[in-house]
């Protein structure tokens, strides 16, 4: 399950920084991948719809949304976090 | 060139139906930003907005009148009506022909887009309203206050988001100083609290589910307003002559692109359009006493117009005094610039300093004086007036005092 997730963020990622998800490590921060403020708006919906998650984030004070989105391997921690909070 | 001023003004607004309530509110710093009365409210996560509240469609238009309107046109009549009486002008002979309405919408008329929409995807109909069209045009609004009025002269809508009501006010000012038009009607027009429209700029994640607090440390994002503000614009030779009261003189315009970003600002564009209305004013930096912001409440916008301002201004920005009345009104969107005029004009006219509320503590980012949460007395002599749109589109206007 959790493997699937992982993929499934990293794909969502990928896709928005135009790369292969074989590119996206699970130290690189969303700089690293290229990912603007824009993109990051966009790939939290992507997430959402993907798992059918709500994911608590505002762009003006993203450090106290509680979805850090410090690296792809923290991102993928919050997904399974609230997959855990809201499907579980 | 002629010399342009304001000889009316109206409004209809969170904070107060018309211009003598909403500039006591803006006195006291009261917030119209309170929980919205909207269908569906359970299923959108940001629940405020400065809703115009107890308000009495019937008791202003027709029931005919009201098929054709929808809340945004509604707003700008009542503002126009009001701006109207208070210029005294009597539209007949050259005037009729020759005056004419510029009006800023960003929506248009988006609650009669959501509820056909609702109704034919929602709830399954295959028949809309045959109005449907003529209420939600853009230009619906401006057709409608012309058509009241008799105005024949020069009238469109324009729309640029945020920032649409300041452009349509730039093309009136224009439009009377180089003799086009010996007066204009001009300002904007907004009505999207429905459910479509907040939940769309929900999307966006930039919006606060609390408050809106420009220029705080605590600030997390903007907040929905609706209504409208509508002014007269008429040529100085002329409200002189027949001896109409002057409520300020428009005295410069500007308008610029950051040709950057489709959502980020950037400071040398909102400074570009600040420095162009100042020399087009012919205003010096140190003249300027006041300017209400574009102060939108968002991490992005707050720090970057200061940055703007502080660069614009130099040593000057410690003498000046800003203040966001988005705080209290809401953020009008296509007619969030033609609301605050009447903040500058209290500035102007009563030496009364709109505050911004909402305040709770200091960002180094926005070191300015932002005249914290209560109303501050002070003689300006000129002001400005800041929108910044989405689409990195600016709009500037500089104000004298009559």
């Amino acid at each position: 399950m959790s493997e699937t997730v992982r993929d499934r963020v990293i794909a969502i990622l990928a896709e928005q920084a135009v790369l292969e998800p074989s590119d996206v490590e699970p130290q690189h921060s969303l700089a690293d991948l290229g990912i603007d403020s824009l993109g990051l708006v966009e790939s939290i919906f992507a997430i959402e719809e993907a798992f059918d998650i709500s994911v608590p984030f505002n762009a003006n004070a993203p450090q106290e949304s509680g979805f850090d989105v410090s690296s792809v391997d923290a991102i993928v921690a919050a997904v399974e976090r609230l997959i855990a909070e809201q499907k579980g | 060139m002629k010399r342009v001023v304001i000889t009316g003004a109206g409004t209809i607004n969170a904070l107060g139906p018309d211009v003598p309530s909403t500039l006591e509110a803006m006195r006291e710093g009261r917030c119209g930003i309170g929980r919205l009365e909207i269908r569906d409210l359970d299923r959108l996560a940001v629940q405020i907005g400065a809703q115009v509240k107890g308000y009495d469609e019937a008791a202003h238009f027709s029931r005919q009148q009201l098929a054709l309107c929808d809340r945004f046109t509604q707003f700008a009549l009542i503002a126009a009506r009001q701006a109207m009486a208070q210029s005294g002008l009597v539209v007949e002979g050259e005037l009729e022909t020759r005056m004419g309405v510029v009006l800023g919408t960003s929506g248009g008329g988006l609650t009669t887009t959501d509820d056909n929409y609702r109704a034919v995807y929602e709830e399954g109909k295959t028949r809309v309203h045959p109005f449907v069209v003529p209420r939600l045009m853009n230009n619906a609004a401006t057709a409608h206050v012309s058509m009241e009025f008799g105005l024949q002269g020069p009238s469109f809508t324009v729309s640029t988001a945020c920032a649409s009501s300041n452009h349509a006010m730039g093309q009136a000012f224009h439009m009377v100083r180089s003799g086009m038009a010996p007066a204009m009607l001009t300002g904007g027009s907004e009505a999207m609290l429905c459910f479509g429209g907040i939940k769309a700029w929900e999307g966006l994640r930039v919006m606060s589910r609390e408050a809106c607090r420009p220029f705080s440390a605590t600030r997390d994002g903007m907040v929905q307003g609706e209504g409208a503000a509508v002014f007269v614009f008429e040529e100085y030779e002329q409200a002189r002559a027949r001896g109409a009261e002057i409520l300020a003189e428009v005295a410069g315009f500007a308008m610029t692109s950051d040709a950057d970003d489709i959502v980020v600002p950037s400071a040398d564009g909102a400074a570009r359009a600040m420095t162009g209305a100042m020399a087009d004013a012919r205003m010096a930096v140190e003249e300027v006493g006041y300017i209400n912001a574009h102060g939108t409440g968002t991490a992005a916008n707050d720090r970057t117009e200061c940055a703007a301002i502080s660069a614009t201004f130099g040593a000057a920005a410690d003498r000046l005094m800003i203040s966001s009345t988005k705080a209290m009104h809401g953020h009008l969107i296509g007619g969030t610039g033609a609301v605050e005029l009447l903040a500058c004009l209290m500035a102007l006219r009563e030496g009364v300093i709109a505050p911004t509320i909402g305040y709770e503590a200091p960002d180094p980012d926005c070191a300015l004086d932002v005249v914290p949460n209560v109303a501050r007395e002070a003689k300006v002599t000129a002001v400005l007036s800041n929108a910044f749109a989405f689409g990195g589109l600016n709009a500037v206007l500089a104000l004298r005092a009559a």
